[in-house]
């Protein structure tokens, strides 16, 4: 019977998200294959508990316990998988399109000579190739793409794929593999964000400025904005790497996540990483001179201008409407 | 200390609205402006910064057709010593592209002491070329770095997780390292540099054909799921119209 391996991820004592959307992608693959799902965990802390989350869902769940795994080691873990792939000759091996996968996969599809696809949104096998659909120039373009071969390796984005329980009882079988200390590259420390000022996730109202704001001197205008609303002020990536705003002001998966009752997202074009952060805000506004910028697929409502003249006029109406209550 | 670099030049589309050829392979990007791929000039300026702490030498390697030399030009104005073009006009996919620069380092005998390039490419953004290169390379390596100190044989790096967090690492050089935005501050080319560049030569490399393993098959718009609803009948009634939906919300306060 063919296999599907699914590596899972743990951080900080928890099984990470990406680890049972990846398993039920597996499944519906699995499916269509009529393969058998196996989880590999990798880890020292709370592995047992992690195993039989897993094994509810899966087939079989492969456990390394080891405390040289309890954070992760791209060079550990590739020389464990290897090893497996190599062994068990899984059709697919799939990783999620993590810090985690892009760390490791790209290495790992090298030593183990197989084919990689990366950052996958869709998976399915097709006569005989595993075919994908992945998101090409910021996601204003979609790729189907095949990729030739017997065996693959693919990593599938985060947030994609819905879980469902499925209520198994796979088998758990602990693989007699000891870690060892990796001398030429070590794991040291966590680095958490310093909090600076306001936590944005507390906040009911954010209005969060991206790219399109061009200099740090105009971000006063969507400040007068936040300030009229009472909402905290928020920025994506680019606003943040130039430093105009502190990183625990950052939205997307690389920040903070965020749920509040009214999200305006300004000048932020809608790269998936942002969207990660906000997408389950109540009510997202957008304003953008892009009409075709992907936030409007997300937005419940979309003003096409340039942020420069909309804003000022935006803050003023709802001051005055503020005056009239 | 000798680093590499690895850059890619890539159309700009921030602002663009994307057509797709007729074949349904390839994105129309003949009028679009060309530039170096946001994340590689991130690389590019830090290997600057570390050749001015350090002294050394920065090669920057790209590969493409003689359309890249404008990128090349601008690597070497900005502070690089050596450029070199791998010529190709065909589509790759990170294990081709990872495999030719690759093959460049070695049959040339380019001794590195870092090799940095981007996380990921704007235009197919795969994240596939450094850690394809580290490992055909048989050197460490780490991704998503946001932060370089070397100290002496070896490199204290922070690189990105999720969430806000960041992991410290130790890596024993030479390795490669895929860098973050938001590491630096990109510089602009002096006027003294762009002059100083454009006699410089660009070295040309040709190397074997290869088959990539991932293939497009068609490229798409994406379905829309969901659309915002647009506010229409100018920056006045728009304006107005999104106030009011804001009262209406009880969001005013």
């Amino acid at each position: 019977m063919s296999e599907i391996l699914v590596l899972a991820e743990h951080r900080a004592g928890k099984l990470r998200d990406i680890s049972l959307e990846l398993v039920a992608k597996a499944s519906e693959l699995a499916t269509q294959l009529n393969a058998k799902v196996t989880a590999l965990i990798l880890g020292w802390n709370n592995i047992d508990s992690f195993a039989k989350s897993l094994s509810e869902n899966v087939d079989e769940v492969l456990v390394v316990k080891d405390k040289y795994f309890d954070n992760f080691n791209s060079e550990l873990c590739q020389s464990i998988l290897t090893k497996l792939i190599l062994e068990r000759k899984p059709i697919l091996t799939l990783i999620g399109h993590t810090s985690v996968g892009i760390e490791l996969a790209p290495n790992l599809a090298i030593q183990a000579s197989l084919p990689l696809v990366t950052d996958c949104i869709e998976l399915k096998f097709e006569d005989s190739k595993l075919k994908a659909v992945r998101q090409l120039y910021g996601g204003k373009i979609s790729a189907s793409v095949a990729v030739e071969g017997e065996r693959f390796i693919a990593t599938v984005r985060s947030g994609v794929t819905k879980f469902e329980p499925l209520s198994k009882a796979g088998k758990i079988t602990v693989l007699k593999l000891d870690g060892k200390e990796i001398d030429y590259k070590k794991f040291i420390s966590y680095i958490e964000p310093v909090i600076t000022g306001v936590d944005i996730t507390k906040s009911d109202v954010i209005v969060a400025v991206g790219r399109g704001i061009k200099d740090k001197e105009n971000l006063q205008l969507v400040e007068k904005l936040a300030s009229c609303l009472g909402g905290a002020l928020a920025g994506s990536r680019p606003v943040i790497d130039k430093q105009w705003l502190g990183s625990d002001r950052q939205v997307g998966s690389s920040g903070k996540t965020v749920k509040p009752k009214l999200y305006f997202a300004i000048g932020i074009s809608g790269a998936f990483q942002h969207v990660m952060g906000m997408k389950d805000s109540e009510t997202i506004v957008a304003i953008n001179k892009d009409p075709n910028a992907p936030i409007f697929d997300i937005a419940h409502y979309g003003i096409v201008g340039d942020l420069f003249k909309v804003v000022p006029v935006l803050t003023q109406k709802i001051n005055e409407l503020k005056s009239a209550v | 200390m000798e680093i590499i670099v690895c850059a890619k030049q890539v159309p700009d589309t921030t602002e663009a609205e994307l057509k797709i050829s007729e074949d349904k392979k390839s994105v129309k990007i003949a009028n679009l402006p060309l530039d170096i791929n946001e994340w590689d000039n991130y690389a590019l300026e830090e290997a600057i910064l570390i050749k001015e702490k350090f002294s050394g030498f920065v090669r920057v390697i790209t590969i493409g057709s003689s359309n890249a030399d404008t990128m090349l030009r601008m690597c070497l104005a900005k502070g690089a010593d050596e450029a070199v073009r791998i010529d190709t006009v065909e589509q790759l996919d990170g294990y081709l592209t990872s495999l030719l620069l690759a093959q460049a380092i070695k049959e040339q005998n380019y001794k590195f002491d870092l090799i940095l390039t981007g996380v990921q490419s704007s235009d197919y953004a795969q994240a596939q070329v450094g850690g394809m290169l580290a490992e055909l390379l048989n050197v460490p390596h780490a991704t998503i770095v946001t932060k370089i100190e070397l100290e002496g044989k070896s490199a204290k790096v922070e690189r990105e997780l999720e969430g806000g967090t960041k992991e410290l690492l130790i890596i024993n050089l030479p390795a490669v390292f895929t860098v973050q935005s938001g590491i630096n501050e990109p510089r602009y080319a002096s006027m003294l540099g762009i002059k100083r560049a454009s006699a410089k030569e660009i070295k040309l490399l040709r190397l074997g054909e290869l088959k990539p393993k991932v293939v497009i098959e068609n490229l798409f718009i994406p379905p829309k799921l969901k659309k915002a609803e647009i506010l229409t009948g100018g920056l006045d009634e728009a304006t107005a119209k999104l106030s009011s939906i804001i009262k209406e919300k009880g969001l005013l306060r």
